[in-house]
């Protein structure tokens, strides 16, 4: 299906987030709802009972054949021969030079089975990527990214919503568990997998099906006052959930050591992986940067792009940022010079010129109740 | 309620002159387009503004805007309540929503504002 660089694409549930009255902005080339009552509400709403969301822009491929697990041991940082089926783990595939490419999340469907759901504003290039680096192997990589919807509902209230419209077994699905199945009698994967830092669920199932299961979620929902949620509400979730945003906090010029992420670099599995090298490297001379969380303890929001001062000196640059809903205070996520990165250390971020004190914290901001 | 003693900027402030004193806000339609406000900074009282310079700024969750004086003169007041409540921006704009006080020094400068007509007219174009 021919992509044109200049025309946006829209999801299967573009005429319901209009009915709904969303605010629709441009986002990785598609038309995505950026709130519908307000980012605010819908933050608060997801934190205390559900958000469902439309995701159907990300990308989802498929490596199946009898070198899989290898295949993706290969592209990815991570060891996948590891993950048992109908398990999850989080991610990157990384440029030779280290740098990430994207941050994923593979999940095992089969012995010879597995999905990969990148970053919408990555799906191609990680395509790209993994069908050149695939080639060696006996597998095959079906790319459904357009032929996928994914309806998320996040929030404590989202086990509840959804046992009732799935044959899925919810209280048998571990966090980072996935499981095949029906919503609404749609066939689907159900994966307990999210990005706001509560439970939840994202439902993939083919396009053609997105307005039924869409409907069906949000209409089970309203009952213990569920709402539609755009990618401002994610946005803000994520970041009080400390979790990295591509674009923000990884880049080609991040390797994941910088953002704090050694977990996911395997260098212990064998064989070799692209960027192995280049991150054996890294890891031997010590990050340059180190990802951080801050409060901002005078007035003002610390935004991307703001730049961190020790006295005079310049040392790091803000990376995401916002005012939290759920703690009241601005937070953000920065990148600062390792010797300057303690908890507890009060820098100054320059706010429009003005510099403002605000305090280094460990991520995350926030962690759902026990 | 539709105001009609209010004159208003380009930049979507509105503004109340009573005697030498201007009162001074953000319009519906501002709050409406801006989103969840959540952080407001006004010029310190005493300060003397030209109009239409930037004077504050109004914070979304994901954007900063600019606050425009709509006439020059001295701040003789701001808005407390907006520093713990920015959220009234949103709720009562033309009410508890507020922001600042002016005292006038040229009243001919109200004839650069838009008048209620001429506002209505701007924001149905957008």
């Amino acid at each position: 299906m021919a992509q044109s660089q200049n025309s946006p694409l829209v999801t299967p549930l573009a005429d319901r987030h209009v009915a709904l009255g969303a605010r629709i902005v441009e986002f990785a080339g598609w038309l995505m709802p950026l709130q519908y009552a307000g980012i605010l509400e819908e933050h608060r709403a997801v934190r205390s009972r559900a958000g469902v969301f439309d995701l159907s822009h990300m990308g989802e491929l498929f490596v199946e054949g009898p070198e899989a697990a290898n295949a993706l041991s290969y592209a990815l940082t991570t060891d996948p021969a590891n993950l048992k089926v109908g398990r999850a783990h989080y991610s990157m595939i990384c440029f030779p030079e280290g740098g990430v490419l994207d941050d994923l999340i593979v999940y095992r469907l089969g012995d010879e089975r597995f999905m990969v759901v990148a970053n919408a504003s990555n799906a191609v290039a990680v395509s790209d990527a993994l069908a050149a680096r695939l080639a060696r192997f006996r597998v095959v990589l079906d790319d459904r990214s357009l032929a996928t919807a994914l309806v998320a509902v996040q929030g404590p209230r989202s086990a509840g919503i959804l046992a009732p419209l799935t044959d899925v077994a919810l209280d048998g699905l571990r966090y980072y568990a996935i499981a095949e199945g029906h919503v609404a009698g749609i066939p689907a994967l159900v994966a307990r997998t999210g990005y706001t830092g509560e439970d939840g669920f994202e439902v993939f199932t083919d396009v053609g099906a997105a307005v039924t299961v869409w409907d069906a979620v949000l209409d089970a929902g309203k009952a213990v006052g569920a709402v539609p949620a755009g990618l401002g509400a994610r946005d803000t979730l994520r970041l009080e959930a400390g979790m990295p945003l591509y674009g923000n906090e990884l880049g080609r010029d991040t390797t994941p050591f910088d953002a704090g992420l050694s977990r996911v670099v395997g260098l212990a599995k064998e064989g070799d992986f692209v960027g192995r090298a280049a991150l054996e490297k890294a890891r031997a001379e010590g990050p340059r940067k180190m990802l951080v969380g801050l409060v901002v303890r005078g007035r003002g929001i610390a935004r991307h792009g703001y730049e961190l001062f020790a006295g005079d000196r310049k040392i790091g640059v803000v990376t995401s940022g916002t005012q939290s809903p759920t703690l009241g205070v601005p937070i953000a996520m920065a990148y600062v010079t390792p010797s300057e990165a303690g908890p507890g250390t009060i820098i100054d971020v320059d706010i429009r010129d003005q510099r403002v004190p605000a305090e280094i914290v460990p991520l995350p901001f926030y962690k759902r109740p026990v | 309620m539709v105001p009609q003693d209010l004159r208003y900027t380009k930049e979507h402030e509105w503004v109340r002159i009573e005697g030498d004193l201007a009162t001074v806000g953000i319009t519906p339609y501002a709050a409406e387009q801006l989103g969840d406000i959540v952080f407001v900074e006004l010029p310190d009282v005493g300060r003397t503004v030209t109009q239409f310079s930037a004077v504050g700024v109004i914070e979304s969750v994901k954007a900063v805007s600019d606050l425009f004086a709509p006439v020059g003169g001295e701040v003789t007041e701001t808005n407390a309540e907006l520093a713990g409540a920015p959220e009234l921006l949103n709720s009562d704009p033309l009410g508890r929503g507020w922001m600042l006080r002016i005292k006038v020094v040229d009243h001919a400068q109200v004839d650069r504002l838009l008048d209620q007509s001429a506002y209505e007219a701007l924001i149905s174009e957008a």
